[in-house]
C-alpha cells in the first residue's frame, strides 16, 4: 500500500498550483485517491507557490512529512516556505531547465545527495508548440509516469480550461502530451504510488466547499459575509448556488455589518450565516452576544489561519480557540463545534445549521486553512439528517393566550414566534428582558434569563455527535486533539501499531459545551493521554483542565500536552515521536 | 382598522418628559393607521440610544440590536423575509458615528427600507456628549469642555452623495406633518431616509427654540443635482421631503435553475 507525494514549487503565475489541481483530478481518474495543499506567500501575484499533492490506492486525508518528488519550475522564493517542504536525501528532483538559480544553501546539499537532481526542458518542450505554459508539460510528464495520461488527464485539462477557449485547451492537451513523451527518453527514477481498485464515482472537493454544501443542504438561505482569507472560498461557492435554492448571498460593507445581517435573517425565520477567519471573528465577537441574548439562530464558520492580527493569513493553524469559546462579553453560553477532517467540515456544518435553529442561539464552526483549501478525493458523502427547518421550535402562540417569548421552560429552549405570525409579536433584545421580553433591568429577571440560556445547551454534552473514537483494544496510549489534527492522529496510530504500539485516537468535535464525560470515560482505563493541538499557548489543553474537578484530575491518567503553532502541518511522524518519547507506565 | 394608539403597546418609554420621541413614536403610529399596516407584518429595528428604545413601545415585531448595527440588522431581515415592512431606526450618535458606514452602504445599497433617524445632536442616554451633528461651539459636554471643535456633517447632503432615492426632513413638533412623511417613506420602493429634528429638552434645552426655526420648503425633486444644489444652501432646518427618485430595489431578480449542489464534486 504505497503512498507517495509530490511536492511542486513555483512562484506564483508559474501555474504550480494549477498543475496540482490537474494532476490530483486526472489520478483521481485513474483510480488514485489522494490529497492536495496548496501553500502561498501573502503576494497576489509573484510570489511564492507550492502544492503538495499525496496519492495512493486508500483515501488520504492528511500528508506525510516526507516529500518524495520534488517538481521545480523556479527555485527564486523557495526558501520561504523550505520548512514546510522538508526535502530529505531520498526526495527525487525534477527542475525545469529555467527554474534559475537553486537556492545557496540547498544547492551544496542537494550535491552531496545519492539522487541527483534530473534536470529537463519544459519550457521548451512547451515553447516548440507556441505555449508559455511549461507547467502544462510538466504535468504531462508526471501524468505519464502514473499512467493518467489519458482520458483522465484530457478531462482533466478540459475541468480546467475549458472557459478558456477550444484552443486553449487543444494547445494544452498538445503541450500535455510532449510533456508525455518526454517520459520515455528520461524515465523517473522511482516507482509510482499503487494505485487503487478505481473508486466508485469519487469526488473531489475542498473543505470549505464541503461546508457550503453542508450548510446549503441542512437548509441555509441567507448568507452574509465580508471578504477574507481563507474563508471566501467557501462564499464563493454558496453564493453560485443559494439564488436557485431561494436564498439570498449578501457581500456586506465589513464583518459587523455581515454578523448583523444573518442576525436579522435568523431572527425573520431564514436560516442564516457568515464566515470568516480570525480578525473577522474577532470583529463579529460583539454582535455574536447579541444572537445569545437575544436568542436568535446564528451560524459562524472560522476558517482560522495564523494570528493574531492579521497573521500569515494564507496558513494554517488552530488559535482561535480561545476567541471562540471565550471571546464573548457577559456570561454567554454557545456552541463551539470542529470540523474534524476535510469530508467532516459538511458533517459539522449541517450538524451545526441544525444545532443553531433547535437551540434558538450563536453556533460557531471552527475550520482552518488546511481543512478548508486543501482538496481531497473522497468516497461520495451520504446525505445527512440534519435540517434546520424540522428542528425549529418556532410556535405560533395559542389564539388568545399570553405570548412569552422568553418563557422560562424546563428545557430552556422558548417557542419563538416569526415576524408574520399574528399574536407572537415581541421585540427581540440585547438588553436583559423579562420572560415576555420587556427590557429589564431586575436582579431576577437576569439570573432566570442567564440560567435558560445555559440550560438549554446542557443536553448537548451528551449528544452522539460529541467527537470521533478510534479504539484499538489493547491501546494504553491515547491521543486526544480536535479539528484538522484528526486526520493526522489517525494516521500516526496506523504506524505506531505498526511498531506494535497500539494507541486510541480521540477528535473532539463538540468544543462548548465540553462532553467532559464521554472524555473522561475514553481517558478511564488508560496509562498515558498525549494531547496535541497547533497553537503556541495549547489553548484546548488550559480549557480541558479547567474544566475538571480535583477529584476527576487525581483519577485520570497522566496528561502530557504538545502544541506547537503553524505554519508546518503537522506530520503523523512528529505525533509518534511525542508518543514514543511518553514516560513509560 | 386599527387606530392610532392602538399600535402602542402599552409599554413606559423610558424617555423624559418633554423628548422629542415620544411624538416620533404618535407620528409612527398614525402613520401605520393610514397605512392600514398589520402588526404582525411590521417589524422596527433598531440600535442602542435613547431613540433605539422605541420598537418596544409598539405591538409589532422588534430588534433592538447592538450600538450602531440597526441597518445591517434591518438589511438582513428585509433581505430574507422581503414580505415584511422594515423600519429602521435610531439616534445620531448610532446612525452616524458607530454606524456611519453602514449608513453610507445603506444609502448605496437601496434595499426597500425606511430608515427614520431622530436628530437630537447629542448623546442622551450616556448623559449628553457631542454627535457628528453636534453645532461646533456646543461647550455642554465634560467630555469636550472647548466644544466639538469639529464641523457637524448634514445628514441629507451625505444620503445625496451616497445613493439614497428618497431623502427628508421632519421635525417632532409637527407629528402630523411628520406621518404623512413616514408614510411616503414607506410607499417609496427602496431605500428612504428621513431626518427627525427631535429636541432633546435635558441636554440641550435650546432646541425647545427649534419650533421657531423650521420652516417647510417644498423644493421636492427627483434631480439630484437640485437637490445637492438646495441641500449645500440649506440652514438645517428646512422640512419636507427633499429629494426622491425611486430605483430599482436591491436585491435584483435573477433567474436560476434548481441546481444539484453535489453535482460539480464528481468526478
Amino acid at each position: 500500500m504505497r503512498n507517495l507525494t509530490i511536492a511542486m514549487t513555483g512562484s506564483g503565475g508559474t501555474g504550480v498550483v494549477a498543475l496540482g489541481e490537474m494532476l490530483l483530478r486526472a489520478a483521481a481518474g485513474a483510480g488514485y485517491y489522494g490529497i492536495l495543499r496548496k501553500t502561498f506567500g501573502p503576494q497576489i501575484r509573484g510570489g511564492e507557490s507550492a502544492a503538495v499533492v499525496r496519492l495512493g490506492p486508500r483515501p488520504l486525508a492528511s500528508f506525510c512529512g516526507e516529500i518524495d518528488l520534488l517538481l521545480v519550475l523556479d527555485w527564486s522564493h523557495f526558501q520561504r516556505f523550505a520548512d514546510e517542504i522538508p526535502l530529505s536525501a531520498s526526495t527525487l528532483i525534477i527542475e525545469d531547465v529555467a527554474a534559475g538559480a537553486r537556492p545557496q544553501q540547498l544547492a551544496s546539499e542537494l550535491l552531496a545527495r545519492e539522487q541527483g537532481v534530473q534536470v529537463l526542458d519544459f519550457s521548451g518542450l512547451a515553447q516548440a508548440q507556441g505555449s508559455a505554459h511549461s507547467n502544462i508539460a510538466l504535468l504531462g510528464y508526471v501524468a505519464a509516469w502514473l499512467g493518467c495520461d489519458g482520458e483522465p488527464l484530457q478531462s482533466a485539462i478540459d475541468h480546467r480550461l475549458h472557459k478558456q477557449g477550444a484552443e486553449v485547451v487543444a494547445l494544452a492537451h498538445s503541450v500535455a502530451r510532449a510533456g508525455a513523451e518526454l517520459l520515455q527518453q528520461a524515465p523517473i527514477n522511482l516507482q509510482p504510488p499503487d494505485a487503487g481498485a478505481a473508486a466508485e464515482s469519487p469526488w473531489l472537493a475542498t473543505g470549505n466547499q464541503l461546508a457550503g454544501l453542508g450548510a446549503l443542504e441542512a437548509g441555509i438561505r441567507f448568507v452574509a459575509a465580508y471578504p477574507i482569507t481563507p474563508a471566501s472560498d467557501a462564499l464563493e461557492w454558496m453564493a453560485g448556488r443559494i439564488e436557485s435554492l431561494g436564498g439570498r448571498l449578501v457581500q456586506a460593507e465589513d464583518e459587523l455589518a455581515a454578523v448583523n445581517m444573518a442576525i436579522g435573517a435568523g431572527f425573520g425565520g431564514v436560516p442564516a450565516m457568515t464566515a470568516t477567519s480570525g480578525p473577522g471573528l474577532a470583529l463579529m465577537s460583539e454582535a455574536m452576544g447579541l444572537a445569545v441574548a437575544s436568542e436568535t439562530p446564528l451560524l459562524v464558520l472560522d476558517v482560522m489561519r495564523g494570528g493574531p492580527s492579521t497573521g500569515i493569513p494564507t496558513k494554517s493553524e488552530q488559535s482561535d480557540f480561545n476567541l471562540a469559546v471565550y471571546g464573548l462579553h457577559g456570561d454567554a453560553p454557545h456552541v463551539v463545534v470542529a470540523a474534524l477532517s476535510l469530508a467532516d467540515c459538511h458533517y459539522s456544518v449541517a450538524w451545526a445549521t441544525q444545532l443553531a435553529s433547535e437551540r434558538q442561539t450563536l453556533v460557531l464552526v471552527l475550520s482552518d486553512q488546511f481543512l478548508g483549501q486543501s482538496m481531497q478525493v473522497l468516497p461520495p458523502l451520504p446525505s445527512l439528517p440534519f435540517h434546520a427547518e424540522l428542528s425549529r421550535a418556532s410556535l405560533p402562540p395559542p389564539a388568545g393566550a399570553d405570548y412569552f417569548r422568553y418563557l422560562d421552560t424546563d428545557s430552556g429552549i422558548s417557542p419563538m414566534a416569526l415576524p408574520g405570525q399574528p399574536g407572537g409579536e415581541y421585540t427581540a433584545d440585547g438588553l436583559e428582558h423579562s420572560q415576555s421580553a420587556v427590557p429589564s433591568a431586575r436582579a431576577q429577571d437576569h439570573e432566570q434569563q442567564l440560567a435558560k440560556r445555559q440550560r438549554k445547551l446542557q443536553s448537548l454534552a451528551a449528544s452522539t455527535q460529541w467527537g470521533e473514537v478510534s479504539a484499538l483494544p489493547q491501546a494504553r496510549i491515547l491521543i486526544l486533539c480536535w479539528g484538522s489534527l484528526f486526520p493526522v492522529a489517525l494516521e500516526a496510530q496506523q504506524r505506531l501499531q505498526e511498531r506494535g504500539t497500539p494507541v486510541t485516537v480521540v477528535g473532539v468535535r463538540l468544543l462548548a459545551p465540553l462532553p467532559l464525560e464521554s472524555l473522561l470515560r475514553s481517558m478511564q482505563d488508560m496509562a498515558q493521554v498525549l494531547l496535541v493541538e497547533q497553537n503556541h499557548q495549547a489553548q484546548f489543553a488550559h480549557y480541558l483542565q479547567s474544566q475538571l474537578t480535583q477529584a476527576q484530575r487525581a483519577g485520570l491518567p497522566e496528561l502530557t500536552c504538545y502544541s506547537r503553532p503553524g505554519p508546518r502541518l503537522f506530520t503523523p511522524q512528529e505525533i509518534m515521536q511525542q508518543v514514543e518519547g511518553l514516560p513509560r507506565a | 382598522m386599527l387606530k392610532a394608539k392602538q399600535y402602542k403597546s402599552g409599554v413606559k418609554p423610558i424617555w423624559c418628559p418633554g423628548c422629542g420621541h415620544y411624538s416620533v413614536l404618535n407620528a409612527i403610529t398614525k402613520a401605520f393607521a393610514a397605512l392600514e399596516q398589520s402588526p404582525e407584518q411590521a417589524v422596527l429595528v433598531s440600535g442602542i440610544g435613547c431613540s433605539s428604545r422605541l420598537p418596544a413601545y409598539l405591538n409589532s415585531y422588534g430588534f433592538h440590536g447592538v450600538h450602531g448595527r440597526a441597518l445591517p440588522l434591518a438589511t438582513g431581515l428585509k433581505v430574507a423575509r422581503p414580505d415584511l415592512n422594515v423600519i429602521a431606526l435610531g439616534g445620531d450618535g448610532d446612525g452616524f458615528s458607530i454606524g456611519g458606514n453602514h449608513f453610507l452602504h445603506a444609502c448605496r445599497r437601496n434595499v426597500d427600507l425606511v430608515y427614520v433617524v431622530m436628530d437630537n445632536e447629542v448623546y442622551g442616554m450616556t448623559k449628553g456628549q457631542a454627535s457628528p451633528t453636534t453645532p461646533e461651539h456646543w461647550q455642554h459636554s465634560k467630555l469636550t469642555p472647548h466644544g466639538p471643535e469639529v464641523r457637524p456633517f448634514q445628514p441629507c447632503a451625505l444620503a445625496l452623495a451616497a445613493g439614497a432615492g428618497f431623502i427628508a426632513r421632519g421635525h417632532s413638533g409637527d407629528p402630523n406633518g411628520l406621518a404623512q412623511m413616514l408614510f411616503a417613506a414607506v410607499k417609496h420602493p427602496g431605500f428612504a431616509f428621513v431626518q427627525v429634528l427631535s429636541q432633546c429638552v435635558t441636554f440641550c434645552p435650546e432646541q425647545v427654540q427649534w419650533k421657531e426655526q423650521v420652516h417647510a420648503e417644498s423644493v421636492g425633486t427627483d434631480n439630484p443635482a437640485e437637490a445637492a444644489h438646495f441641500l449645500h444652501s440649506d440652514d438645517g432646518f428646512a422640512k419636507g421631503i427633499f429629494y426622491c427618485n425611486p430605483r430599482t430595489p436591491w436585491p435584483l431578480p435573477h433567474d436560476s435553475q434548481a441546481t444539484d449542489l453535489r453535482e460539480g464534486f464528481r468526478l
